[in-house]
């Protein structure tokens, strides 16, 4: 149905002022987290994530490129999200959504500011050749809770990451495919998201509840215990509380979703 | 020259037989050979050869009672989704009279209605329609969502599944053949109800599931497996099984026959009200379509009598609403204006209203001699509904009759016209407004 | 790898040892994706496709429906990180070109006549690409229609065969693609052998051309007993 029925929304809200869920869990609970990482040889990187049916693959592909002209020292990150018209009926081909937009620039945004690459590093001469990453993320199957699911897929597939070494000889990048070097990870970062529904908040909505949601925010915190990166969305206000609340759960999840990287 | 096995698995492109053997459903033929269509397993009836799919979507047909959701409001209809790849409209004809109100008002986006398939068309534009037991709008509960295939099995033979799931958890359960199930009772109970109903269509192609279903709605109602049934009980249970075998195969969509009679067996245990009234066995006719018509004579009968027949907590259903004033506002509108073609106007004298008011204890007596034969002419009449019956209730639903005819122009205003085909109700009402001259 | 074939050598070997008429391993797995109708994943050589289809369903694109049959709409597409260079996101030409033809290669076979004014949508992607991709495609695709439940004549079923080092090969890899001579994709009906996609690219004489059709017939015909696999083994228990 495209529409979700007046009683849905009553009953997955009523549900939910009790403390329960339509799926057993409990408020603050994940749903079944797997990650898998090298799944496509051809990317230099990549990762599988499932939150319960929730499925995304991202790759990682580096190109040799310039830098920009404020930073002629850094690597470029360049993050890129599909909403696959595979992965819900509502979905449609054409070019990015808001929504696929926003998931991307959010990932993007826990990732450069959680300064997890270092891309001092990616430099290969300054001013003229550095690495840029592009990563994309293909939202295969949706079932609620993208934010979550990517920013966990982008993380794995970075920390596998394998560059070949770059040298800069007469004035041209010389690429040495033989030796391959990992790139290297300053710390992981994991974001966490609630929806707020009744007055409750709600951690890793599935599908249904997502659909029913009046506000949402997406929390990035690193393993290191620092917030880098936040997101409101939905069409009705949270309050100071809901945010604070939401913050505070964030960081009690933080280590259960890192391991889950630190599997591999 | 047969090449499969009943309930054998097979996948399109598969021959099954050839020479004397017919296609059925999910299969078509090729110079001698039939072959599978679907993905799906064979039912072998004779030398019938269908393939039962194991996923399809839901497509509408006329006379099946659905769950619908309404998903936009037009001028003079709502449009509805019906879980399928086809949308239905339900015109405001249906809820209103001549006095249109605003359509909002009654039936919103988001509202989840239980509703008949009136008609269907060639290109598969699909007519809905309120008047049945029990139709209208569901109030709280909550929907599940199964297959539309997987139905015959959650209802079981003679609604035996259905019932043994009803009678534990205290839930009132609405099946609608597009796959909707809708559900209130407790809150556990619901959610009971609905693990249980999943649990069905996982395993709705396997032997044994009544008894297994027995057992975990008990364990998970109870919290402890019942006691061994007793040896009476059990046979029966068995017989049930191997009909319901049977089931998907008898749910076959080019088989009009079998899914009437399939359907009018199970619509008893598929409607909101329970069935107490032991008249309900009125539906001793050999016809199929009796059953529903010997059903919609309850409905009249008891809202004349008792006033709505639904439950109102569960349902609420507009057209037998108060609309008494609008009635009134009619008749006075009636009377200025010329009778037209109306073999039957209504009579000029407000105190007409009374007399029609009267009239309905001479219903109670002339609906049980209406045979039953006369409410087939009207209700089955294919191409015209506006020859349908409305709801015999006081001249509060006279309107009802305001149908359009099918060669009428449509400008979604029905006009005060009776119905006057032989044998109709306003049969009565002539009698009535005879003796009143006199 | 790569393995460079010197010109000391003349040996007429595949550069993965494979006969002549030799597929690579395959395997397909049906019901993969949770929301999709139907879905198929499948592996071949270095090849990884995910197939999704919806349907029957309402499509608000009115001008692509018809009164008395519904329609079937196909999008492959490859994702940005499934080839070495990396793809930019978004359709291109060739993407458009095989998703009109995977169109056309399935049509044939649909029975959509019971479901008028509805459409069919069929989502392939590619999410590694190593030769053949658009057979892969069209493989996978009837077993995601098969998954959904969607009514078909036949398993349309797609192979190719080419020209590499002068000799008719069956199923050509990556490299034998780019560097080999000619490219023959078809696509069949299994059962009765009907022929519903054709390219070729590259340059063949008459009688190399029969044989690569002859040979991709062949292929395709063994790949129908993987796809019927497929569904087997997720349903037929």
């Amino acid at each position: 149905m495209n529409i979700i029925p007046e009683i849905t929304r009553e009953s997955i809200t009523h549900i939910i002022n009790e403390n329960k869920r339509v799926d057993g869990r409990a408020l603050d609970e994940y749903r079944n987290i797997e990650v898998e990482n090298n799944v496509i040889s051809k990317a230099e990187g990549s990762a599988r994530v499932k939150i319960g049916k929730t499925q995304v693959i991202v790759g990682v592909k580096p190109t040799i490129g310039e830098p920009f002209g404020d930073k002629p020292n850094l690597g470029v990150l360049m993050t890129n999200a599909e909403m696959l018209p595979m992965a819900d009926p509502k979905f449609e081909p054409g070019p990015p959504s808001e929504a696929s937009v926003e998931l991307a620039r959010v990932v993007d945004r826990a990732i450069r500011e959680s300064e997890i690459v270092d891309l001092e590093r990616l430099c290969i001469k300054e001013g003229k050749k550095v690495w840029m990453l592009f990563i994309d993320l293909h939202i295969i199957d949706f079932d609620g809770n993208l934010f979550d699911a990517a920013t966990l897929a982008v993380v794995s597939a970075l920390s596998t990451t394998k560059l070949p070494k770059a040298t800069f000889e007469n004035n041209e990048v010389i690429l040495n495919e033989e030796e391959t070097e990992n790139l290297v990870l300053r710390e992981k970062v994991a974001m966490s998201t609630f929806v707020k529904i009744g007055d409750k908040m709600v951690l890793d909505p599935a599908l249904d509840e997502e659909s029913i949601l009046k506000a949402r925010i997406s929390v990035g915190i690193t393993e290191s215990g620092k917030i880098c990166a936040m997101q409101k969305g939905g069409d009705e206000p949270l309050s100071r509380e809901n945010i604070l609340e939401s913050v505070e759960i964030a960081y009690s999840k933080n280590k259960e979703l890192i391991s889950k990287l630190n599997g591999y | 020259m047969i090449h499969v096995n009943d309930k054998d698995f097979v996948v399109p492109g598969q021959i099954l037989a050839e020479d004397d053997f017919y296609s059925g459903r999910g299969t078509y033929k090729d110079q001698k050979n039939v072959i599978s269509s679907l993905t799906g397993r064979i039912s072998l009836r004779n030398k019938k050869i269908s393939v039962i799919p194991l996923k399809s979507k839901y497509v509408p047909k006329r006379g099946d009672v659905v769950i619908g959701e309404v998903s936009d409001v037009r001028f003079s209809l709502w449009e509805l989704d019906l879980n399928s790849p086809y949308s239905g409209i339900l015109p405001a004809s249906e809820v209103f009279g001549r006095e249109k109100k605003d359509l909002n008002r009654v039936f919103k986006v988001g509202d989840v209605l239980f509703l008949k398939v009136v008609d269907v068309d060639e290109v598969k534009k699909v007519k809905l329609g309120l008047k049945g037991r029990g139709m209208g709008k569901f109030r709280g509960g909550l929907l599940v969502d199964i297959a539309p295939t997987k139905v015959p099995r959650l209802i079981g033979k003679k609604g035996s599944m259905i019932n043994m799931i009803k009678d534990k958890t205290q839930c009132k359960i609405v099946v609608g053949q597009n796959g909707l199930v809708w559900i209130r009772g407790d809150n556990e109970m619901e959610v009971i109800t609905k693990n249980i109903i999943k649990l069905i269509e996982e395993n709705a192609h396997t032997s044994g599931l009544t008894n297994r279903i027995r057992d975990e709605l008990y364990l998970r109602v109870d919290g402890e497996i019942p006691p061994e049934f007793n040896e009476e009980l059990e046979p029966e249970y068995n017989s049930q099984i191997e009909e319901i075998n049977n089931l998907e195969s008898n749910y076959s969509q080019d088989n009009q026959d079998n899914q009437d009679n399939f359907i009018n067996e199970n619509l008893e245990s598929n409607t909101l009200v329970n069935d107490s009234n032991g008249e309900d066995s009125i539906a001793d006719n050999n016809s199929n379509n009796n059953i529903i018509i010997a059903k919609e004579t309850i409905v009249e009968e008891e809202i004349i009598n008792n006033g709505p027949l639904y439950d109102e907590e569960g349902l609420e259903n507009p057209q037998f609403q108060d609309f008494k004033s609008e009635v009134e506002l009619e008749i006075q509108q009636e009377t200025s204006t010329n009778g037209d073609d109306n073999e039957d106007n209504i009579s000029k004298n407000k105190n007409d209203v009374d007399i029609i008011n009267n009239r309905n204890n001479n219903i109670n007596n002339n609906i049980n001699k209406n045979t039953n034969e006369n409410y087939n002419n009207e209700y089955l009449s294919t191409n015209n509904d506006s020859d349908k019956i409305a709801s015999l209730n006081d001249l509060e639903n006279l309107n009802k009759f305001t149908k359009k005819k099918n060669n009428e122009k449509n400008d979604g205003i029905p006009k005060i016209k009776p119905v006057t085909k032989k044998g109709s109700f306003f049969d009565n009402y002539k009698n009535i407004k005879k003796s009143s001259k006199d | 790898m790569v393995v460079i074939i010197t010109n000391n050598e003349t040996k007429k070997g595949r550069d993965d040892n494979r006969a002549f008429d030799e597929l690579r391993p395959m395997k397909i797995e049906a019901g993969v994706l949770e929301r999709a109708d139907g879905s198929a994943y499948l592996e071949v050589g270095g090849n990884k496709i995910l197939v999704a289809v919806y349907g029957p369903r309402e499509s608000y694109i009115r001008r692509l429906l018809k009164p008395n049959t519904g329609v079937i709409r196909c999008r492959y597409n490859m994702a940005p990180f499934s080839v070495g260079d990396r793809k930019r996101p978004g359709p291109d030409r060739r993407s458009n070109e095989i998703s009109k033809i995977t169109a056309e290669a399935l049509r044939p076979a649909l029975l959509l006549e019971n479901y008028p004014r509805s459409m069919v949508d069929v989502f392939i992607e590619v999410i590694e690409a190593e030769g053949g991709t658009r057979c892969a495609g069209i493989t996978a695709a009837s077993v995601a229609l098969a998954d959904a439940g969607i009514p078909m004549k036949d398993l349309v079923v797609a192979c190719a065969a080419g020209k590499v080092n002068d000799e008719v090969v069956l199923d050509l890899s990556e490299y034998e693609d780019k560097d080999g001579q000619a490219d023959v994709p078809v696509a069949i009906m299994p059962r009765n052998g009907e022929i519903t996609l054709l390219q070729s690219d590259g340059n063949l004489d008459k009688e190399e051309f029969s044989q690569a059709l002859d040979l991709a017939i062949e292929g395709c015909k063994k790949i129908s007993e993987i796809q019927k696999e497929a569904l087997v083994s997720k349903y037929g228990g």
